[in-house]
């Protein structure tokens, strides 16, 4: 690791309703546990905030095997929302980040209304929760399981739920797999949501044609990586001028340069998912390259380049 | 705390063929080579960032004093092709050493089946070199062998072709059954239908049976949840029947899984 203590003085940090992140870096849910797996790969006081695989309200078991592929500079994944529930979640992921110097961002999956108010009620004591990110791709079954970010009123209902259950700013996690992205942020934002975060994995599909199959035994699964980064870089921007509250925007960032492009385009944090899988330090290399990058650039505060392309 | 993985790039000592499509690689990385177990194995990754993925492939051999790594692999589509054009000089970047190993102590005092199917055999390797006692090893090869001279010198070494090529005609059960074969535990790592087959027979035997699974991995170090088994009790870290092969395994009691 490069040590720079010839480091001029850059302002990295950034607010999120409310709440401070040392820098606008932070994990995407789901592809680093709650870091315990990365811990001694990665120096975890280095992220703007952990966020947490996704837990519901009891254990989940996710789905059959395979349960990912890869695909051209990318990856698909359908692993089901595999979680422990929130007892287990307490108990052992949110004791480890006791210990860790940076925010914890709580990921909330659910199958109904219900489902995701009970993981927000028994959050709403443990004080190393500093903010929630609600999915809104998980299927609602009461609705025959069309996600709720895929329809802006349920979205908007999901996000009043939330909001009156929750102690700690709400983050509504957007699904891609819309037709209008502003459209579902405008839902949420009137429903109450302190952020928005995009874009969750876009839903693909990849046949096995020797073993004339599915890829996947979920036959779908979410398409990640840098294969998606465009994209996602033109719905966070769309998002950021749809909505006043804070973007955070993620989609196949590997390093400080493509995580600029989300930040140019109006996002106030980045989130760094499936590229961990090829670095386990990627995350943190991200963050470290942003300060080196406008300490290049003469930036003193990254707040200057917070959707500085119109 | 010292590491217990590391994610390094490791230089190439040296890359040959052993058998058709099959290359050899040893490479130079002292810290895993120190902390590698038998059974264990590395995340690979490859230079082209189009294949974002690491590559699973178990430790053959470990040399802990001459710090080297060498790892034993088929050519199965695009990454390991990649890998097969490694040069010696070259680096290459890698994690681990990962997953568990197979437990050694299991096997004291007993006289032991080390039973490699396919690209299954390598991790056979390291683990005859590391067990002190009995043993027996079973190779099970579709037609061409390899890797016979590095079993045969540590163990007894039997060898079942599926087109009877050498040793026994037909599966490595056909050839423990035609040698008139018996142990008290098997380890054992291949294709699937070779791990099921084994476990019932350890079943039947009433001896236990440590098999080494594979699936598809992202994280290969248990945060990504992608690599699971089905578990016959409830798993303490899922919470649900579900084992993180990368993690809990990839070596399992036959009787904690559902194959
Ligand atoms: C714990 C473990 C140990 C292994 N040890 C060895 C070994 O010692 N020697 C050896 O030759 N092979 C081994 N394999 C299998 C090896 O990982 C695959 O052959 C390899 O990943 C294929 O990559 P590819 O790019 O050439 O093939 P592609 O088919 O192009 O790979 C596409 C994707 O599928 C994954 N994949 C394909 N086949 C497998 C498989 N059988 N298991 C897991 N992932 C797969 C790849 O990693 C990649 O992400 C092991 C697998 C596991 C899980
Ligand atoms: C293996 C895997 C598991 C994921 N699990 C979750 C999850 O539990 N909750 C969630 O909101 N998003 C989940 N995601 C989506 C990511 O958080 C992220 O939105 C998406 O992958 C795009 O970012 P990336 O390209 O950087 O990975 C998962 C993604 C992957 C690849
Ligand atoms: S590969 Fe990620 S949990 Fe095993």
């Amino acid at each position: 690791m490069k040590e720079r203590n010839t480091t001029k003085q850059v302002r990295t940090e950034v607010e999120i309703a409310g709440v401070t992140l040392k820098n606008p870096v932070v994990t995407a849910s789901g592809t680093f546990g709650s870091g315990m797996e990365y811990g001694d790969l990665t120096d975890l006081s280095q992220l703007g905030a952990v966020v947490t695989k996704g837990v519901a309200n009891v254990p989940w078991a996710g789905n059959d095997v395979p349960r990912i592929a890869e695909t051209p500079s990318g990856m698909m994944n359908a692993i089901g929302l595999q979680n422990p529930g929130i007892d287990t979640f307490i108990r052992r992921d949110l004791a480890f980040l006791e210990k860790v110097d940076t925010r914890v961002i709580v990921n909330v999956c659910g199958r109904s209304v219900e489902d995701y108010c009970e993981v927000v009620e028994r959050l709403s004591d443990e004080k190393r929760v500093d903010l929630l990110e609600i999915n809104i791709s998980c299927p609602n079954v009461k609705e025959g399981g069309i996600a709720f970010g895929q329809d802006p009123k349920c979205a908007m209902e999901v996000t009043q739920a939330v909001k009156r259950a929750a102690k700690v700013p709400v983050i509504m996690k957007l699904s891609p797999n819309v037709t209008d992205i502003a459209e579902m942020a405008r839902a949420v934002e009137a429903g109450g949501a302190d952020a928005v975060s995009l874009i969750n994995t876009l839903t693909g599909m990849k046949i096995d044609i020797h073993r004339r199959t599915f890829a996947l035994a979920n036959k779908t699964g979410g398409v990640s990586g840098p294969a998606i980064r465009p994209i996602a870089v033109r719905m966070v921007y769309q998002a950021a001028h749809a909505v006043k509250i804070p973007v955070i925007g993620m989609g196949g960032i590997t390093c400080a340069e493509d995580a600029l492009e989300f930040l140019m385009a109006g996002a106030s944090a980045v989130a760094v998912g499936t590229a961990h899988f090829h670095d386990p330090l990627a995350s943190v290399k991200t963050a470290r390259g942003i300060a080196e990058f406008m300490e290049a650039e003469g930036v003193t505060d990254i707040r200057e380049l917070i959707g500085c392309v119109e | 705390m010292e590491a217990e993985k590391v994610y390094v790039k490791a230089l190439v000592r040296e890359q040959k063929p052993v058998g058709t499509q099959i290359f050899s690689l040893l490479l130079e990385e002292k810290s895993i080579a120190s902390m590698a177990k038998p059974g264990q194995f590395l995340s690979v990754y490859c230079r082209d960032q189009s294949r974002l993925l690491p590559r699973p492939i178990s430790i053959c051999e470990a040399d802990p004093d001459a710090g080297t790594l060498r790892l034993v692999y088929r050519i199965a589509g695009e990454g390991t092709r990649e890998f097969a054009g490694l040069r010696s000089g070259d680096t290459v970047q890698v994690l681990g050493p990962l997953g568990n190993g197979f437990p050694l102590q299991e096997a004291e005092g007993k006289k032991v089946f080390l039973i490699g199917g396919g690209i299954g055999i390598p991790p056979m390797v390291e683990l005859a070199r590391r067990l002190p006692g009995e043993k027996q090893i079973i190779a099970g090869y579709r037609d061409e062998v390899f890797l016979t001279k590095e079993l045969s010198e540590n163990g007894e070494l039997f060898i079942a072709t599926e087109d009877g090529s050498t040793g026994t005609k037909g599966t490595v059960l056909d050839c423990i059954r035609e040698n008139g074969l018996h142990a008290d535990v098997i380890y054992a790592c291949g294709p699937t239908p070779m791990l099921r087959a084994l476990k019932e027979y350890a079943a039947q035997e009433g001896i236990p049976c440590w098999l080494s699974l594979e699936q598809r991995m992202a994280c290969g170090i248990g945060a990504c949840l992608a690599c699971v088994c089905k578990s016959v009790e409830k798993d303490e870290h899922s919470q649900v029947h579900n084992k993180r092969i990368c993690a809990e395994g990839p070596v399992f009691e036959a009787g904690q899984i559902c194959l």
